[in-house]
């Protein structure tokens, strides 16, 4: 060896310098900022006070039931499409295809849009069964079951080949093969991305602000940003925030432990 | 002449441009059991699987009991009701315990009762020596453990004849005398059975006839002691020198008429 140091110290003194870089941006951050300025555009304690328990009772409460209504109408017809992927009918697996790429590839927003002025115009004198919420569960559901056919077709045929072999081979037909024995292992294995797919609705369920929503319809961010302009001042904002990591990061955390289970399982 | 349990007739299968069987005729009468021995790759497994059309066959047909399974109108689902299928890789469902995989067939297959299928089960895996394990998941059993229970779920459903697809060819030495010992009670109380196995001591004492494959056609069939024993073609012959003593086959090389490698 040509260096003195051997290579354990080589490699502490890399960490070290590593360490301090970070410390040193940290500080500078801190010391550069100006936080006065802004504790007072986000941190007003008499302007958080006042957000409760509405932000909560409300807002947090219609985050969560527009994310579960999009998600069950979103996996009902992820479920339907992955089948439909799988299916040996070739125009089945067409449509499933088309649909797939065509709602991966449009921004969600844009499905929001769409949702709430083509439908109507479309269709009129009809309205969306539950109002609001029924728009919801549709835009944020026609895009999540684009995402979840991908993972649960990907579970399905996950799912060992002499599965289907034993269910038919004791007089199992294919559907009831299907129902019974293949797709609940294919669930046990999609959990994991499941959840995950859940946080991300959890987050996108803020673009109902494109909707148009009433007084009690409003999600975090919109009540956060309505009473950001009400109040002049951002603390709402960064409240509805640190509503959503209340969910999101045990919910992350859950899934970690999942796919830990999952990879242990194997 | 009573009518044979398995009737196969002029049997053909192809897999794009690999023809795998070339005119099978083979009849299974009632009660038998025959063994169906041979070089991998050469057609036994395929040949089991078109008997309950788990393999569509090319051409020719397949008799159950009486019926075409071949025929394009038959309800197949109501046809493999009537035969069971035991897999080299068990093909137990993971997802529920040992008792949910006898009982969930019966109810959704055949529309049993709860009781009624529990009972079954019950009697099913006593019968293979494993009522103590009813609660355990598949996945906590040996693989002749998982085995046997595959075979108990097959019997629950009542079936008339039993097909063997190398039932211990994917366990530990130590484990395949007691899965045998299951198949050799079965054989004594007059199960029909097509077994495709690697086990010549269990193809001698329990088949009534053994069938020889090579090459997608059957080479040679007799008497389990004659075709075992005694084997009359050479290729027959040469197949059993080498998986009877495995060291004694010579060093691979240019060899005119043996068997297909692979």
């Amino acid at each position: 060896m040509t260096s003195r140091l051997s290579r354990r110290q080589r490699r502490r003194i890399s960490q070290g310098i590593q360490y301090a870089l970070f410390v040193a941006a940290l500080v500078l951050v801190g010391v550069l900022a100006d936080w006065d300025r802004l504790q007072n555009q986000f941190a007003q304690k008499d302007l958080v006070a006042e957000l409760f328990p509405e932000i909560i009772t409300t807002a947090l409460r219609n985050t969560v039931v527009y994310t579960l209504s999009g998600f069950v109408f979103g996996l009902v017809l992820g479920l339907l499409i992955a089948l439909m992927r799988l299916s040996s009918v070739a125009p089945y697996r067409w449509v499933a295809s088309v649909y797939i790429e065509f709602f991966r590839g449009l921004p969600a927003l844009l499905i929001f849009i769409f949702v709430g002025v083509a439908v109507p115009l479309a269709f009129p004198g009809t309205e969306i069964p539950g109002g609001t919420y029924g728009k919801v569960a549709l835009g944020l559901g026609l895009v999540a079951a684009a995402y979840m056919a991908e993972t649960i077709r990907a579970g399905i045929q996950a799912v060992p080949k002499g599965q289907m072999e034993a269910a038919r081979s004791l007089g199992f037909s294919h559907a009831r093969a299907m129902v019974s024995v293949i797709i609940p292992q294919a669930f046990r294995i999609v959990i994991p991305p499941l959840t995950n797919e859940l946080v991300l609705l959890f987050k996108d369920s803020s673009l109902v602000l494109f909707l148009g929503v009433t007084l009690d319809e409003r999600e975090l961010t919109k009540f956060g940003r309505d009473l950001a302009s009400q109040t002049a001042n951002s603390t709402p904002i960064l409240v509805a925030g640190l509503c959503y990591l209340i969910v999101t990061v045990p919910l992350s955390f859950v899934v970690r432990r999942l796919e830990a289970r999952a990879d242990k399982a194997k | 002449m009573p009518q044979p349990e398995i009737e196969i007739r002029g049997l053909h299968k192809s897999f794009g441009d690999n023809h795998v069987l070339r005119g099978i005729d083979l009849e299974v009468a009632r009660g038998d059991v025959v063994c169906v021995i041979g070089p991998s790759g050469s057609g036994k497994s395929t040949l089991l699987r078109c008997v309950n059309l788990l393999e569509e066959p090319s051409e020719g047909q397949v008799f159950v009991g009486g019926t075409e399974v071949t025929d394009i109108e038959v309800d197949i689902d109501a046809v493999r009701r009537r035969i069971g299928m035991v897999f080299q890789q068990f093909n137990l469902f993971p997802h529920v315990t040992v008792t949910e995989n006898l009982v969930l067939p019966q109810r959704r297959v055949l529309r049993r009762g709860k009781a009624e299928a529990t009972k079954v089960a019950r009697e099913n895996l006593e019968r293979v020596g494993l009522a103590d394990k009813a609660d355990a998941y598949p996945a906590q059993l040996s693989g002749g453990q998982q085995q046997r229970v595959a075979i108990a779920r097959a019997l629950s459903m009542g079936p008339e004849v039993m097909l063997f697809d190398e039932p211990t060819s994917a366990l530990d030495p130590e484990l395949v005398g007691d899965v045998l010992a299951v198949m050799r009670v079965l054989a004594s109380e007059g199960m029909t059975m097509m077994v495709v196995t690697h086990e010549m001591s269990f193809a001698r004492e329990v088949a009534d006839r053994v069938v020889f494959m090579d090459g997608g056609v059957i080479v040679e069939e007799g008497p389990a002691a004659q075709v075992v024993g005694d084997p009359r073609h050479p290729r027959t012959r040469h197949f059993l020198d080498r998986i009877l003593d495995p060291s004694a086959a010579e060093a691979p090389g240019p060899e005119a008429g043996g068997p297909a490698a692979g």
